[in-house]
Protein backbone atom coordinates (compact mmCIF):
# COMPACT_ATOMS: atom_id res chain seq x y z
CA UNK A 1 0.00 0.00 0.00
CA UNK A 2 1.27 3.47 -0.65
CA UNK A 3 0.53 6.29 1.42
CA UNK A 4 -2.77 7.39 2.84
CA UNK A 5 -4.38 10.69 1.80
CA UNK A 6 -7.37 12.53 1.14
CA UNK A 7 -8.23 14.49 -2.12
CA UNK A 8 -11.46 16.76 -2.22
CA UNK A 9 -12.84 17.15 -5.68
CA UNK A 10 -13.97 20.79 -6.17
CA UNK A 11 -15.88 20.05 -8.66
CA UNK A 12 -18.05 17.98 -6.90
CA UNK A 13 -17.81 19.59 -2.78
CA UNK A 14 -21.46 21.31 -2.39
CA UNK A 15 -20.26 22.79 1.27
CA UNK A 16 -23.00 20.24 2.60
CA UNK A 17 -20.27 20.37 6.09
CA UNK A 18 -21.58 16.94 6.43
CA UNK A 19 -17.71 15.84 6.47
CA UNK A 20 -17.05 18.48 9.28
CA UNK A 21 -20.20 16.72 11.12
CA UNK A 22 -19.45 13.59 10.47
CA UNK A 23 -15.68 13.94 11.73
CA UNK A 24 -17.11 15.68 15.20
CA UNK A 25 -19.77 13.28 15.36
CA UNK A 26 -17.16 10.28 15.36
CA UNK A 27 -14.31 11.44 17.10
CA UNK A 28 -16.70 13.63 19.87
CA UNK A 29 -14.30 16.80 19.20
CA UNK A 30 -14.85 19.38 21.57
CA UNK A 31 -15.96 23.04 21.24
CA UNK A 32 -14.06 25.07 19.24
CA UNK A 33 -11.94 22.90 17.82
CA UNK A 34 -12.65 21.16 13.91
CA UNK A 35 -10.14 19.01 13.01
CA UNK A 36 -12.19 19.67 9.42
CA UNK A 37 -13.25 22.82 7.42
CA UNK A 38 -15.03 23.62 4.51
CA UNK A 39 -13.44 26.31 2.86
CA UNK A 40 -14.90 28.34 -0.26
CA UNK A 41 -14.05 30.98 -2.44
CA UNK A 42 -15.98 32.67 -4.87
CA UNK A 43 -18.66 32.65 -2.68
CA UNK A 44 -21.99 33.38 -4.16
CA UNK A 45 -20.93 34.35 -7.49
CA UNK A 46 -22.51 31.94 -9.83
CA UNK A 47 -19.87 29.22 -11.71
CA UNK A 48 -17.18 30.68 -10.10
CA UNK A 49 -17.77 29.34 -5.87
CA UNK A 50 -15.47 26.55 -5.35
CA UNK A 51 -15.61 24.74 -2.50
CA UNK A 52 -13.15 21.88 -0.95
CA UNK A 53 -12.65 19.91 2.65
CA UNK A 54 -9.39 20.97 4.50
CA UNK A 55 -8.34 19.04 7.04
CA UNK A 56 -4.51 17.74 7.97
CA UNK A 57 -3.19 16.55 4.45
CA UNK A 58 -0.68 13.68 6.30
CA UNK A 59 1.75 15.54 4.74
CA UNK A 60 4.65 12.98 3.32
CA UNK A 61 7.41 15.40 4.89
CA UNK A 62 5.28 17.13 7.16
CA UNK A 63 6.83 20.32 8.70
CA UNK A 64 4.45 19.91 11.99
CA UNK A 65 6.97 16.71 12.63
CA UNK A 66 9.93 19.39 11.61
CA UNK A 67 9.21 21.91 14.25
CA UNK A 68 8.04 20.14 16.87
CA UNK A 69 10.70 20.84 19.76
CA UNK A 70 9.69 17.74 21.67
CA UNK A 71 9.32 15.27 18.23
CA UNK A 72 6.10 14.52 19.54
CA UNK A 73 4.87 13.35 15.89
CA UNK A 74 5.34 10.01 14.55
CA UNK A 75 4.45 8.78 11.06
CA UNK A 76 2.39 5.04 10.77
CA UNK A 77 3.65 2.74 8.07
CA UNK A 78 0.57 3.41 5.91
CA UNK A 79 1.55 7.23 5.95
CA UNK A 80 -0.56 8.97 8.97
CA UNK A 81 0.43 11.86 10.36
CA UNK A 82 -0.12 11.06 13.89
CA UNK A 83 1.12 12.57 17.77
CA UNK A 84 1.33 11.70 21.28
CA UNK A 85 -0.75 13.61 23.48
CA UNK A 86 0.88 12.85 26.38
CA UNK A 87 4.25 14.40 25.15
CA UNK A 88 2.70 17.73 23.25
CA UNK A 89 3.68 20.76 25.30
CA UNK A 90 0.88 23.11 23.32
CA UNK A 91 3.66 25.45 21.77
CA UNK A 92 1.65 25.76 18.75
CA UNK A 93 4.78 25.51 16.41
CA UNK A 94 3.27 22.52 14.44
CA UNK A 95 0.37 25.25 13.70
CA UNK A 96 2.37 27.79 12.29
CA UNK A 97 4.53 25.40 10.38
CA UNK A 98 1.30 23.53 9.02
CA UNK A 99 0.11 24.69 5.43
CA UNK A 100 -3.15 23.96 5.84
CA UNK A 101 -4.03 25.11 9.60
CA UNK A 102 -4.46 21.68 10.46
CA UNK A 103 -3.30 21.47 14.11
CA UNK A 104 -6.00 23.06 16.80
CA UNK A 105 -5.52 24.08 20.02
CA UNK A 106 -8.29 23.49 22.86
CA UNK A 107 -9.07 26.91 24.91
CA UNK A 108 -11.13 25.66 28.10
CA UNK A 109 -9.26 27.75 30.66
CA UNK A 110 -9.02 31.25 30.92
CA UNK A 111 -6.53 34.16 29.47
CA UNK A 112 -6.31 31.84 26.54
CA UNK A 113 -4.88 28.82 27.95
CA UNK A 114 -3.86 26.66 25.11
CA UNK A 115 -4.37 22.94 25.41
CA UNK A 116 -2.07 20.22 23.68
CA UNK A 117 -2.74 20.39 20.09
CA UNK A 118 -5.55 17.88 18.22
CA UNK A 119 -5.75 17.38 14.93
CA UNK A 120 -7.23 14.63 12.10
CA UNK A 121 -6.01 11.28 13.04
CA UNK A 122 -7.21 9.74 9.14
CA UNK A 123 -9.73 8.18 11.77
CA UNK A 124 -6.67 6.05 12.94
CA UNK A 125 -6.20 6.65 17.10
CA UNK A 126 -3.02 7.74 18.39
CA UNK A 127 -0.59 5.59 20.47
CA UNK A 128 -2.79 4.24 22.82
CA UNK A 129 -4.04 0.91 22.78
CA UNK A 130 -6.36 0.01 19.59
CA UNK A 131 -10.08 0.92 20.44
CA UNK A 132 -9.36 1.63 24.46
CA UNK A 133 -11.08 4.33 26.30
CA UNK A 134 -8.05 6.71 26.27
CA UNK A 135 -7.37 5.89 22.38
CA UNK A 136 -10.92 7.56 21.95
CA UNK A 137 -10.77 10.21 25.10
CA UNK A 138 -7.63 11.37 23.22
CA UNK A 139 -7.92 11.21 19.63
CA UNK A 140 -10.98 9.99 18.81
CA UNK A 141 -11.83 6.59 16.78
CA UNK A 142 -9.39 4.31 15.52
CA UNK A 143 -11.54 3.52 12.12
CA UNK A 144 -8.24 1.93 10.37
CA UNK A 145 -8.33 -0.57 13.10
CA UNK A 146 -11.72 -1.59 12.33
CA UNK A 147 -11.00 -2.49 8.66
CA UNK A 148 -12.93 1.28 8.04
CA UNK A 149 -12.08 4.27 6.11
CA UNK A 150 -11.95 7.88 7.90
CA UNK A 151 -15.70 8.87 8.82
CA UNK A 152 -14.99 12.24 6.54
CA UNK A 153 -14.48 10.76 3.34
CA UNK A 154 -17.02 7.62 3.89
CA UNK A 155 -19.49 9.91 4.84
CA UNK A 156 -19.69 12.68 1.99
CA UNK A 157 -23.02 12.70 0.21
CA UNK A 158 -21.14 13.62 -3.28
CA UNK A 159 -18.24 11.73 -2.94
CA UNK A 160 -16.08 14.75 -3.39
CA UNK A 161 -13.79 13.80 -0.68
CA UNK A 162 -12.06 10.29 -0.68
CA UNK A 163 -9.95 9.38 1.85
CA UNK A 164 -7.65 6.29 1.20
CA UNK A 165 -4.22 4.74 -0.41
CA UNK A 166 -3.24 7.55 -2.74
CA UNK A 167 -2.63 5.79 -5.13
CA UNK A 168 -6.22 4.39 -5.41
CA UNK A 169 -8.26 7.62 -4.80
CA UNK A 170 -5.69 9.60 -7.47
CA UNK A 171 -7.12 6.63 -10.26
CA UNK A 172 -10.87 7.05 -9.15
CA UNK A 173 -10.61 11.01 -9.40
CA UNK A 174 -8.63 10.14 -12.74
CA UNK A 175 -11.80 8.29 -14.05
CA UNK A 176 -13.88 11.10 -13.47
CA UNK A 177 -11.82 13.51 -14.86
CA UNK A 178 -12.11 11.59 -17.81
CA UNK A 179 -16.00 11.18 -17.99
CA UNK A 180 -16.59 14.76 -17.52
CA UNK A 181 -13.75 16.23 -19.24
CA UNK A 182 -13.06 18.91 -16.35
CA UNK A 183 -11.18 19.64 -13.53
CA UNK A 184 -7.68 18.68 -13.47
CA UNK A 185 -6.38 21.70 -12.98
CA UNK A 186 -7.81 22.06 -9.38
CA UNK A 187 -5.36 19.19 -8.32
CA UNK A 188 -2.95 19.09 -11.01
CA UNK A 189 -2.03 17.10 -13.97
CA UNK A 190 -0.56 14.21 -12.52
CA UNK A 191 -3.45 13.64 -10.39
CA UNK A 192 -5.40 13.99 -12.81
CA UNK A 193 -4.20 12.66 -15.92
CA UNK A 194 -1.14 10.48 -14.32
CA UNK A 195 2.35 10.64 -15.78
CA UNK A 196 2.84 13.00 -18.48
CA UNK A 197 3.76 16.18 -20.02
CA UNK A 198 1.50 19.01 -18.47
CA UNK A 199 -0.91 20.53 -21.41
CA UNK A 200 -0.58 17.83 -23.80
CA UNK A 201 -4.21 16.17 -24.68
CA UNK A 202 -4.97 13.40 -21.99
CA UNK A 203 -5.56 10.18 -22.97
CA UNK A 204 -8.59 8.83 -23.79
CA UNK A 205 -10.53 6.58 -21.96
CA UNK A 206 -11.02 2.96 -22.36
CA UNK A 207 -14.67 2.30 -23.13
CA UNK A 208 -16.56 -0.37 -21.61
CA UNK A 209 -17.64 -3.12 -24.26
CA UNK B 1 67.17 27.79 30.03
CA UNK B 2 66.50 31.62 29.27
CA UNK B 3 66.61 30.66 25.71
CA UNK B 4 64.01 27.70 26.27
CA UNK B 5 61.58 30.20 28.47
CA UNK B 6 61.49 32.61 25.77
CA UNK B 7 61.25 29.95 23.01
CA UNK B 8 57.47 28.66 25.09
CA UNK B 9 56.67 32.27 25.55
CA UNK B 10 56.75 32.98 21.81
CA UNK B 11 55.15 29.63 21.16
CA UNK B 12 52.42 30.61 23.35
CA UNK B 13 52.30 34.21 22.18
CA UNK B 14 51.73 32.66 18.27
CA UNK B 15 49.48 29.78 19.62
CA UNK B 16 47.14 32.39 21.48
CA UNK B 17 47.39 35.82 18.89
CA UNK B 18 46.87 33.24 15.90
CA UNK B 19 44.46 31.56 17.14
CA UNK B 20 41.12 33.83 15.72
CA UNK B 21 42.25 33.32 12.34
CA UNK B 22 41.02 29.69 12.32
CA UNK B 23 38.00 29.01 10.65
CA UNK B 24 35.15 27.44 11.75
CA UNK B 25 32.07 25.95 10.16
CA UNK B 26 29.47 28.80 10.98
CA UNK B 27 26.55 26.48 9.10
CA UNK B 28 24.31 24.48 11.71
CA UNK B 29 23.30 21.39 10.52
CA UNK B 30 19.71 20.60 11.63
CA UNK B 31 19.25 16.83 12.41
CA UNK B 32 15.95 15.56 12.14
CA UNK B 33 14.35 14.67 15.28
CA UNK B 34 13.33 11.11 16.40
CA UNK B 35 10.12 10.60 17.23
CA UNK B 36 10.09 10.72 21.30
CA UNK B 37 6.44 9.07 22.38
CA UNK B 38 4.78 5.88 23.03
CA UNK B 39 4.85 3.21 20.43
CA UNK B 40 1.35 2.48 18.60
CA UNK B 41 -0.26 -0.65 17.84
CA UNK B 42 -0.44 -1.26 14.33
CA UNK B 43 -4.20 -1.68 12.71
CA UNK B 44 -4.12 -5.00 11.34
CA UNK B 45 -3.50 -6.18 15.25
CA UNK B 46 -6.85 -5.93 15.99
CA UNK B 47 -9.73 -8.50 15.55
CA UNK B 48 -11.84 -7.17 13.13
CA UNK B 49 -15.24 -6.18 14.56
CA UNK B 50 -18.27 -8.44 14.81
CA UNK B 51 -20.55 -6.35 14.16
CA UNK B 52 -22.52 -5.74 10.76
CA UNK B 53 -20.40 -3.78 8.09
CA UNK B 54 -16.98 -4.30 9.62
CA UNK B 55 -14.55 -5.81 7.08
CA UNK B 56 -13.01 -9.19 7.36
CA UNK B 57 -8.93 -9.96 7.73
CA UNK B 58 -7.45 -12.10 9.92
CA UNK B 59 -5.42 -10.75 12.74
CA UNK B 60 -2.13 -10.00 12.62
CA UNK B 61 -1.98 -9.95 8.73
CA UNK B 62 -1.01 -6.79 7.15
CA UNK B 63 -1.81 -7.99 3.60
CA UNK B 64 -5.18 -8.85 4.18
CA UNK B 65 -5.75 -6.02 6.22
CA UNK B 66 -4.59 -3.40 3.20
CA UNK B 67 -6.90 -5.89 0.68
CA UNK B 68 -10.30 -5.30 3.05
CA UNK B 69 -9.15 -1.24 3.11
CA UNK B 70 -8.81 -1.27 -0.81
CA UNK B 71 -12.28 -3.63 -1.05
CA UNK B 72 -13.38 -0.17 1.13
CA UNK B 73 -11.52 2.52 -1.25
CA UNK B 74 -13.48 0.99 -3.75
CA UNK B 75 -17.03 1.90 -2.43
CA UNK B 76 -16.04 5.47 -3.03
CA UNK B 77 -16.22 4.83 -6.82
CA UNK B 78 -19.75 5.12 -8.36
CA UNK B 79 -18.19 3.62 -11.20
CA UNK B 80 -17.40 0.26 -9.90
CA UNK B 81 -19.72 0.25 -7.13
CA UNK B 82 -22.94 -2.36 -6.77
Amino acid sequence: MARMKFLCDAERCIECNGCVTACKQENEVPWGVNRRRVVTINDGIVGAEKSISVACMHCSDAPCMAVCPVDCFYRTDDGVVLHDKDLCIGCGYCFYACPFGAPQFPQTGAFGLRGKMDKCTFCAGGPEPDRSDAEFKKYGRNRLSEGRLPACAEMCSTKALLGGDGDVIADIYRERVFRRGKGSEVWGWGTAYGPGRPGASPPQPARKS
Amino acid sequence: MKRLSSFVATALALAFGLAACGEREQVVVYKQGKYQGKPDAKPWDSEPLAMAGSGKWTKGDRVSWENQIKERQMNQHEGTRE
